[in-house]
């Protein structure tokens, strides 16, 4: 009994003298997998001798269906931007009015009064870019800024191309090449765009993520694949190019948002500022190489990002990138009947 | 049979009864039965509240209406379980059934079907091989086949995937050797699949082959040579029918998970074919169909049970032509 009571003593003794040494709060961020740098974490960390923690998920869907079960333990969500109106009109973001913090001057005018989130109540880009085709030159010499890459693929890659299992991505690619648009439920341009698909499925390889390290290692000849991934795809392998399909290709920017039921909320609001500094919106950029929405953040970036292909979109093509809408219940239904006839 | 009789009326009747002793016996027993009850209620409980309390959730569900960014809406709603087996044709309005659906199933069942007999025809030999050794080595040889279970089964599907893949193990040496000169495609084919799913299910058939094995009475197979059976008909007639019954539990073993795996065909099937679990998932994930996936759930569970009933006859039949 005296030498159980000792022990407790100790324990209770011990954890007050750790108490001090340890983080002063926690703050835990729920974010796409291989998205998040480690350096910023660790900044941030120091900064504000917070303890965080990253959980990765791999889709949309994946958070939200994860974040509506409830009892996550999460803070910080950073969903794409079609699906912040989801995530805002099923009650699971807080209104944390980014517009009111101290570095919000210095986010690019041209993401403030966005669709998604007008005015900035609830969201902070973290990044942007857009899903395209990757291809390894080695194989194929031609034109590569066409979805024909993986709708109708010449030759050279018959068989080898790997297509992401993004449903929105890809059904939206394939309506944009039919010429319709993200979302559609216009039945014609479903079909179409369905016929196209179910066409030039026995000519691909996979539907698989992963795509970085596959494209970068040469198992993969091409791809379709977001812009940033191609990026980190090209450093590895120089063979690697990214092409804006012309037809039109959807364009996506995730943002960092708090949730309703976030524990650490002055923590996430701590954090929400800090990546709208320039010098700290620079990193997540340098790691996961995709543009972000802070003005003078291109000063603290690589070299290699001012000028990368992947980054800066070309003049002429720029205009065939169009951001994708936030889907109905029946584009949806339309969307999942043609992607589970595809993948039958 | 009277301890076990209505237990209000029993008292009494135990009392009125001419043998006095046997009352106090079966009084005895009805305590013990109670006790036993009482100690069983715990698991009972845990068993009631996670085995049924989530299926019945799942049964819900599955007759709810689907909300528009996923969840359900609590509305009473058919379309979940009509769109399992019914497809609509979203051009044309006219109602068939859904063929993408039953061709996943059929999927489903036949890679299954193909894993167990895979898993036989490796297993087989396996277990023969450990029941034949010496007593002391057995031990040994049986703790190699658990050697797997260590590790996740994640990790041990990627382990697969780098064995297999264009630039992996096999096509390595292969091309190193001069036998080919173009990587074989192994990766991303019901191949890949089926060998992904006999590697992990494999000691599910060899531990119950080998518990039957260990049992079988040697002499009977002598006795068949002296008779001058040939060696297959020994096989046929002697050792199949006495390891049946591991047989069978082996391959209900290894046919009931294949039918829901998700990772080995995601990773090495490399998803452009769906299995039974990747369909569910899509259901709650981009398809944002909950109550879908939630009567497609339900209906692999209807496929496995009819496997367990098809299984228990045969091994009631067996008891009873035994008899």
């Amino acid at each position: 009994m005296k030498t159980g009571l000792m022990l407790t003593a100790t324990a209770i003794a011990a954890f007050l003298a750790a108490g001090p040494a340890a983080a002063a709060g926690k703050l835990n961020i729920f974010n796409w997998g291989n998205y998040t740098s480690p350096e910023l974490i660790e900044k941030f960390s120091k900064t504000y001798d917070v303890e965080v923690t990253v959980t990765d998920y791999d889709s949309n869907a994946t958070a939200l269906a994860k974040v509506k079960a409830g009892g996550h333990g999460f803070d910080i969500v950073v969903p794409s931007h079609s699906y912040i109106p989801i995530f805002v009109a099923e009650g699971l973001l807080m209104e944390s009015r980014p517009d009111q913090m101290e570095n919000f001057k210095h986010m690019d005018p041209q993401w403030v009064d966005v669709d998604w989130d007008p005015g900035r109540h609830y969201s902070v880009p973290w990044q942007w870019g857009s899903t395209g085709v990757a291809v390894n030159r080695e194989d194929y010499k031609g034109d590569i800024n066409t979805s024909k890459i993986f709708l109708d693929p010449p030759e050279e890659l018959v068989g080898k191309v790997n297509v992401v299992p993004e449903m929105a991505d890809v059904m939206a690619l394939a309506l944009m090449y039919v010429g319709g648009e993200s979302c559609s439920t216009d039945k014609d341009k479903l079909k179409a765009a369905r016929d196209a698909l179910m066409a030039a499925k026995p000519k691909w390889l996979s539907m698989d993520y992963g795509t970085t390290d596959k494209l970068g290692s040469g198992e993969w000849r091409a791809s379709v694949n977001w812009n940033g991934s191609t990026f980190r795809a090209r450093l590895a392998n120089p063979n690697v190019e990214y092409g804006y399909p012309q037809e039109g290709f959807p364009l996506w920017m995730d943002s960092a948002a708090i949730l309703k039921d976030a524990v650490n909320v002055e923590n996430a609001k701590l954090f929400l500022n800090f990546i709208m500094d320039p010098e700290n919106a620079a990193m997540i950029s340098a790691f996961a190489r995709y543009a972000n929405g802070i003005k003078g953040s291109e000063a603290f970036m690589p070299d290699d990002m001012k000028t990368a292909p992947e980054i800066n979109m070309p003049a002429e093509l720029a205009g065939a990138g169009k951001f994708n809408k936030t889907c109905s219940k029946e584009a949806q239904d339309y969307y999942t009947a043609i992607w589970t006839e595809l993948t039958k | 049979m009277q301890g076990q009789g209505d237990s209000a009326a029993a008292p009494a009747r135990a009392i009125t009864a001419r043998e006095g002793k046997g009352a106090l016996v079966s009084a005895a027993r009805r305590r013990e039965v109670r006790v036993s009850w009482l100690l069983s209620a715990p698991a009972l409980l845990v068993l009631l509240c996670a085995a049924s309390g989530p299926l019945l959730i799942v049964l819900v569900y599955s007759f709810l209406t689907a909300g528009d960014y996923g969840g359900i809406v609590w509305s009473f709603s058919g379309e979940g379980w009509f769109k399992v087996f019914l497809a609509r044709d979203i051009f044309d309005d006219t109602v068939s059934i859904a063929d993408a659906h039953l061709t996943i199933f059929w999927r489903s069942v036949r890679l299954s079907l193909l894993t167990t007999l895979i898993c036989i025809a490796l297993g087989f030999p396996t277990a023969w091989f450990i029941a034949t050794r010496s007593r002391e080595s057995r031990n040994i040889w049986l703790f190699l086949i658990t050697i797997p279970f260590w590790t996740n089964l994640l990790i041990r599907t990627f382990a697969i995937m780098e064995v297999i893949r264009s630039e992996g193990i096999v096509n390595s040496v292969l091309l190193a050797a001069g036998v080919i000169r173009q990587p074989i495609q192994i990766m991303y084919t019901d191949f890949a699949i089926l060998l992904g799913m006999a590697y992990v299910y494999l000691p599910l058939m060899v531990l119950p082959l080998y518990a039957a094995m260990e049992r079988l009475d040697f002499r009977l197979i002598e006795a068949a040579y002296d008779l001058y059976a040939s060696r297959r008909r020994v096989l046929r007639r002697i050792v199949v029918p006495l390891v049946r019954p591991g047989l069978i539990a082996g391959s209900i073993l290894v046919f009931i998970p294949s039918l829901g795996a998700y990772v080995t065909p995601r990773v090495l099937g490399g998803g452009k074919n769906m299995m039974l679990g990747n369909l569910i998932e899509l259901q709650f994930g981009q398809g944002r169909n909950w109550p879908l996936g939630a009567a497609l759930s339900l209906t692999l569970l209807l496929i496995v049970m009819v496997a367990l009933i098809f299984y228990v006859r045969i091994v009631q039949k067996e008891a009873a032509s035994r008899e």
